[in-house]
């Protein structure tokens, strides 16, 4: 392996280290593994997209996926819910394992995988409906039999988003703005009470302010869920997250450490120099 | 820096080239003035004819009358368009039943369901079946529909009968509603289906509860055009349906309203409005006459029914508008 950042001297000293860390250098014992993967390798065709990664990412916290395009971070984070299953030159190797299942056992049903992993995705995509049907179709399509209301309501208040909307409920959620767009997604998501939500580069296509309210969303998310966020702002994976999982070109996870010791004092070189800005 | 360059070239073009661009304008004003023309003499045509049978007729009798007796044997003609207004509404009727369901239904399996294989093969098929000449579908009705159905279900079944004319004419307009429809379900945003799925949405609640709803105006101007045209076909329902403007026995509600019984007209032999035109252009008739005047009539009360079809389609397309 490459020679540590033990000998780095103060005037290299990261970027990042001017950043605020928040809640990111706050490191406990983190508490119980949410999900894992063994051996995963996954494949486009011919084309190797994740190459032997395992993982063991901790429950109720952020967990940051970072590296150039292309590395597979949201290869591997479509592997958690097996979104990728509806890619047909996709194969995938090896184990995830989400409450001490394989989940690409024979007998696990995507559906209801995907009913306890939420997913956030890159571009906000509310559908064409009111906002409260919006949040409620998750609870819809799996048959709740509670106070549908209430639990709009409370998802909204989740996703910091009923203040703005609590009047307007029956208006299109394609007339929110972006940034209240991706919030409604989130209260979409977090609507069904899943265990993991996974985020697909959520703020990329929102305006700098708009990013903020998500991600100090994000923050306070972590205290129900475990989230799981693929981002290519490194400033936005050391202010959000707890820990980092840095993927290079390849599929390969290169490190995978706390996220105060991957952005301040990484192990390896290389993911050193793509935090620096020497790559990617 | 002094030494000036040659400057560019951004000379106004003159002579040949503004008469060859001016004359390529001119030429395609003129292609799309003659669909205009076509258009407006047709409407003033029917309008100006239609104005000489309604000075004969008047427009009362021809929109109450329940007889269309247009040139009997023994004199007594009766000009009223109410038989020929049920025809024409029960073969659409049926044909809807038939083409949009299945129509709707198709699109939903290329859309979502196919496989890129299947969909390249099964498109093409279905765009054969619109190419098929509708005096085809007349015989098929006549010759194969006809006696199914009489050897089983409707052993009283005319020969001549609107049900087997109808179910060709939905058979006829289901690629035109799959067709369209599939392509307002195709330009569904895949973010959408994907925001589904990752609810955990299987495949049918993403096709029924995101895509249609989605894509309902597309799917509506499919059923208005389909039904448009199934109220102006021709060919199936005079090879099929025959030719006589039998009017059903009507019944009164409590309240009375009138109605009849949709069997007495399917299982007989009955006529359209566009069956009724067919009959008086291809008689012997000279012009001039009341019977030949009455066919602008027919033409007129046909094209304002199709007109206000359209503008309905394009309200219901305004007003269900989903913009994702």
């Amino acid at each position: 392996m490459s020679n540590t950042s033990s000998d780095t001297t103060e005037d290299e000293s990261l970027i990042t280290t001017e950043v605020e860390t928040g809640s990111a250098n706050w490191s406990p014992a983190l508490g119980e593994t949410a999900v894992a993967a063994r051996d995963l390798n996954v494949f486009y065709g011919d084309e190797q997209a994740i190459d032997d990664v395992s993982i063991e990412i901790p429950e109720k916290r952020v967990t940051a996926l970072i590296g150039p395009s292309g590395c597979g971070k949201s290869t591997f984070l479509r592997c958690i819910n097996r979104m990728n299953d509806m890619i047909d030159v996709c194969r995938v190797e090896g184990d995830v394992e989400f409450g001490g299942k394989n989940v690409y056992d024979a007998d696990v049903d995507p559906v209801a995988l995907r009913r306890k992993i939420g997913m956030v995705f890159q571009k906000p995509n509310p559908f064409p409906k009111s906002i409260r049907d919006n949040v409620a179709y998750g609870l819809k399509i799996q048959g709740y039999d509670g106070d549908v209301d209430a639990r709009v309501e409370e998802s909204l208040k989740g996703a910091a988003l009923w203040d703005e909307v609590k009047d307007q409920l029956d208006s299109s959620g394609l007339d929110l703005s972006g940034g209240q767009q991706q919030r409604l997604c989130i209260a979409r998501a977090i609507a069904p009470d899943p265990e993991v939500i996974l985020m697909d580069e959520p703020t990329s296509a929102l305006d700098p302010v708009a990013a903020s309210k998500i991600e100090d969303l994000i923050d306070d998310l972590a205290e129900e869920y475990t989230v799981i966020i693929v981002t290519h702002n490194m400033q936005q994976a050391a202010r959000i997250s707890d820990r980092t999982a840095v993927f290079l070109t390849g599929g390969q996870l290169v490190e995978y450490d706390d996220t105060a010791k991957i952005f301040e004092d990484p192990e390896e070189q290389r993911v050193e120099d793509y935090i620096t800005g020497k790559f990617g | 820096m002094t030494d000036s360059t040659e400057s560019p070239d951004l000379q106004r073009r003159s002579g040949l080239r503004r008469l060859k661009e001016g004359t390529y304008g001119g030429f395609f004003a003129a292609c799309a003035a003659i669909t205009l023309l076509t258009t407006v003499a047709i409407f003033a045509t029917l309008l100006s004819d239609a104005v000489v049978f309604f000075a004969e007729v008047p427009i009362i009798e021809f929109l109450t009358s329940t007889n269309w007796s247009p040139n009997p044997a023994g004199g007594g003609q009766s000009f009223g368009i109410v038989p020929l207004l049920i025809g024409t509404i029960v073969v659409t009727v049926t044909a809807a039943f038939i083409a949009l369901p299945t129509g709707t239904l198709t699109a939903i399996y290329l859309s979502e369901y196919a496989s890129p294989n299947a969909r390249s093969i099964l498109k093409p098929l279905l765009e054969i079946l619109a190419g098929i000449p509708t005096v085809v579908y007349g015989y098929f009705a006549l010759v194969y529909i006809t006696p199914v159905l009489k050897a089983t279900l409707f052993p009283e079944m005319s020969t001549f009968n609107a049900l087997s004319a109808s179910i060709m004419v939905g058979i006829m307009t289901i690629p035109m509603v799959s067709s369209i429809s599939e392509d307002a379900m195709s330009a569904v945003p895949d973010e959408l289906r994907q925001a589904g799925y990752g609810l955990g949405a299987t495949k049918f609640e993403v096709s029924t509860g995101i895509v249609v709803p989605a894509s309902i105006s597309g799917i509506a101007s499919s059923y208005i055009l389909a039904v448009s045209r199934a109220i102006g076909e021709t060919m199936i329902v005079v090879v099929a349906m025959g030719a006589q403007a039998r009017m059903p026995a009507v019944g009164e509600t409590l309240f009375g309203i009138p109605y009849f019984n949709p069997a007495d007209v399917l299982l007989d032999s009955g006529m359209t409005i566009t069956v009724a035109m067919v009959q008086i252009a291809g008689g012997d008739l000279t012009g001039g006459t009341i019977p030949y005047d009455s066919m602008f009539a027919l033409g007129l009360a046909l094209f304002v029914v199709t007109l206000v079809m359209n503008v309905f389609s394009d309200i219901i397309a305004e007003r269900y508008r989903e913009e994702y």
